[in-house]
């Protein structure tokens, strides 16, 4: 599989839908060379605004923007943004308005620049706004994708989580973003891997492996985290009987926070969750932190084959 | 207050030529640091890396081998991702084996990419840009409350400086006349995506700075004699917060990292690039 960078596609769709679409500016703080905002701002100098390294002024502009019909693209790394909660709260989603953030370096992939960086806790921050909906793409197809329904079909808030590395294309060429619905990258009977972001193509490699261990496992990506494609997870919980989620984040409020939410309200089955639990990051290459904080191709694997143990040594976090 | 050395602690007084040969030490970790990790922050560690020396050699009352003890003088690096220059300087100064410098940024070292509180002699983490002047406002508060007679020193980015935070706390900390707060600006006109001015133009930060209630003075950041003038005029008697402008250099000492933001979050690109910037420095 080949990798691309999904901040990179970022960079340019802004550019391409930029070039269509007047209403669009963006808003980046001083990181419009790593979150690839700058692109946009050397074609259009007019409708960018650098807001320095000032997050709180950065969102609230947005919002007067928004409010004075601008379509706002708000990008900086998305521990950053953040520090703006509550900005984000009032001004925006209350507002309910047309301002869109697509954040960068989120998670452990940002690898050496450590734990303060890392941010494990944003998608539950996010989706626990009313008004706000929550995306978390697997590859640069599924951007570009998602940027074109963002521009041409929503004036609502979202949040866009982009990470730091390429990752892998999963999605075929002609695949089309439909908000609130999960896509079926592989099928399966025995188990069911709901994923997103990074961990895609972990579970997919994963899936893979399981099937030398006779598991046959469906791998499933949820880069529509709000809204949740409850009908999916339902029909698969129904159809495999097992679930195990993976997401490069917290496991509290997170992917398998929703995910165990759905099946325990519409049919209850055990849900094994592969995410960062409950401690922060740290400094390291990124992929090496995938098996530090067990959350590599091995545990899903892992988790797959508990699935099917009658005991089980899966330690609970609370 | 009045703030003068205590007798406890390390105060080494040193020379110009002794400080001078030190900075030059430390200049080569950081490059050496960055390199070996393939990744961090060498230009906002070039301009800081002689005032952090100065303090910690001339300035702070600190004790390498009685590292917590209560009166010491506390160092915040606010603009955390200058944690380069911050262990240097503390390895140097005994608080940590030098070896131990080379694991920057790797997975099994305590050396984390921003600085970090589990490292000895660092008093906070940092790495969000903009909360270490209120973090140090709260030390001084402490101090004062426990009769304390420590200082709280604070380095700030210029960049940095663009964030509310910093000023919520300007105004915070000349309503409570904290004296014993001494905030240190990295005047080094560079930040991330550009330079300072066509980013966010900061104007005559001194006089933004007065009107808030602190006293101000500038001074070069890279000359001993004036950062030693710039401390004196710190620990006179007053009644208020402290703000010292000091002028930089960006990437100070190695010529293609100078004044530009190329090498803000990058290190030597290229085993060339390394051996010049070493051959730079040792130069000096
Ligand atoms: C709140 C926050 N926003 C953004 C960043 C990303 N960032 C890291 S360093 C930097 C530029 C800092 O410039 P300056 O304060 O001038 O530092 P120096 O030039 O001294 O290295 C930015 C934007 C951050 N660390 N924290």
């Amino acid at each position: 599989m080949v990798s691309e960078s999904l901040r990179e596609k970022y960079g340019e769709m802004l550019v391409e839908l930029g070039a269509k679409h007047p209403e669009i500016v963006v808003l980046d703080a001083d990181l419009s060379s790593s979150t690839k905002t700058q692109a946009f701002g050397k074609k259009f100098p007019d409708r960018f605004f650098n807001m320095g390294i000032s997050e709180q002024s950065m969102v609230t502009a947005a919002a007067g923007l928004a409010l004075s019909g601008k379509k706002a693209f708000v990008s900086t790394f998305a521990v950053f943004l953040t520090r703006t909660y509550e900005q984000i709260r009032q001004s925006v989603c209350y507002n309910n308005i047309d301002v869109k953030f697509v954040v960068t370096h989120p998670g452990i992939t940002v690898g050496e620049d450590g734990a303060t960086h890392q941010i494990i806790e944003d998608t539950g921050i996010m989706c626990g706004l009313p008004n706000m909906r929550v995306i978390v793409p697997a590859d640069s197809i599924e951007v570009s994708s998602v940027m074109h329904h963002l521009v041409e079909k929503t004036k609502t808030p979202y949040y866009v989580r982009l990470s730091r590395e390429k990752f892998p294309v999963v999605n075929d060429s002609d695949y089309k973003f439909r908000e609130g619905r999960n896509t079926v990258l592989r099928d399966g009977s025995d188990l069911t891997i709901f994923s997103n972001g990074a961990m895609v193509g972990l579970a997919l490699q994963a899936a893979e492996e399981l099937k030398a261990q006779a598991i046959d496992a469906a791998v499933i990506n949820v880069s529509s985290m709000k809204p949740l494609d409850r009908e999916n997870i339902v029909k698969y919980a129904k159809s495999t009987g097992h679930i195990v989620t993976a997401e490069e984040h917290s496991i509290f409020n997170g992917l398998g926070s929703r995910v165990a939410e759905v099946v325990s309200e519409e049919y209850p089955v055990h849900v094994y969750r592969i995410g960062m639990r409950d401690t922060f990051g740290k400094s390291g290459k990124s992929w090496e932190l995938f098996d530090y904080f067990h959350m590599g191709v091995k545990d899903i694997v892992e988790a797959g084959i508990k699935c099917f143990q009658k005991e089980d040594d899966y330690e609970a976090v609370s | 207050m009045e703030r003068s050395p205590s007798s406890v602690g390390g105060n080494e007084n040193l020379n110009n030529e002794t400080l001078s040969k030190l900075s030059k030490k430390a200049r080569e970790y950081i490059i050496r640091m960055v390199y070996e990790a393939k990744s961090g922050h060498p230009g906002g560690s070039l301009s800081i890396i002689d005032i952090l020396i100065y303090l910690y050699y001339n300035e702070m009352n600190i004790d390498p081998t009685n590292q917590n003890y209560e009166d010491r003088d506390r160092l915040i690096m606010s603009k955390g991702h200058a944690s380069p220059a911050l262990y240097t300087t503390l390895a140097l100064r005994g608080f940590f084996p030098q070896e131990l410098l080379m694991g920057f940024r790797k997975i099994n070292s305590k050396l984390e990419g921003h600085v970090h509180r589990g490292v000895p002699g660092v008093e906070t983490s940092t790495g969000s840009l903009g909360q270490g002047l209120g973090i140090g406002l709260g030390m001084a508060l402490a101090g004062r409350l426990d009769h304390r007679n420590y200082r709280v020193f604070v380095i700030l980015g210029d960049g940095e400086i663009e964030e509310g935070n910093v000023w919520e706390t300007l105004m915070g900390a000349n309503k409570y006349k904290v004296s014993n707060l001494i905030a240190i600006l990295d005047r080094n006109r560079v930040q991330l995506d550009d330079m300072t001015e066509n980013v966010m133009p900061m104007g005559d930060i001194a006089s933004k700075v007065r009107s808030f209630g602190w006293d101000t003075m500038e001074f070069n950041g890279h000359d001993f004699n004036e950062i030693r003038k710039a401390f004196e005029f710190a620990n006179q008697k007053r009644d208020g917060p402290v703000f010292l402008i000091a002028n930089t250099i960006k990437g100070k000492g190695v010529s293609y990292m100078e004044n530009t933001a190329k090498y803000h979050g990058s290190p030597p690109a290229n085993q060339e690039e390394f051996e010049k910037a070493i051959k730079e420095i040792r130069d000096l």
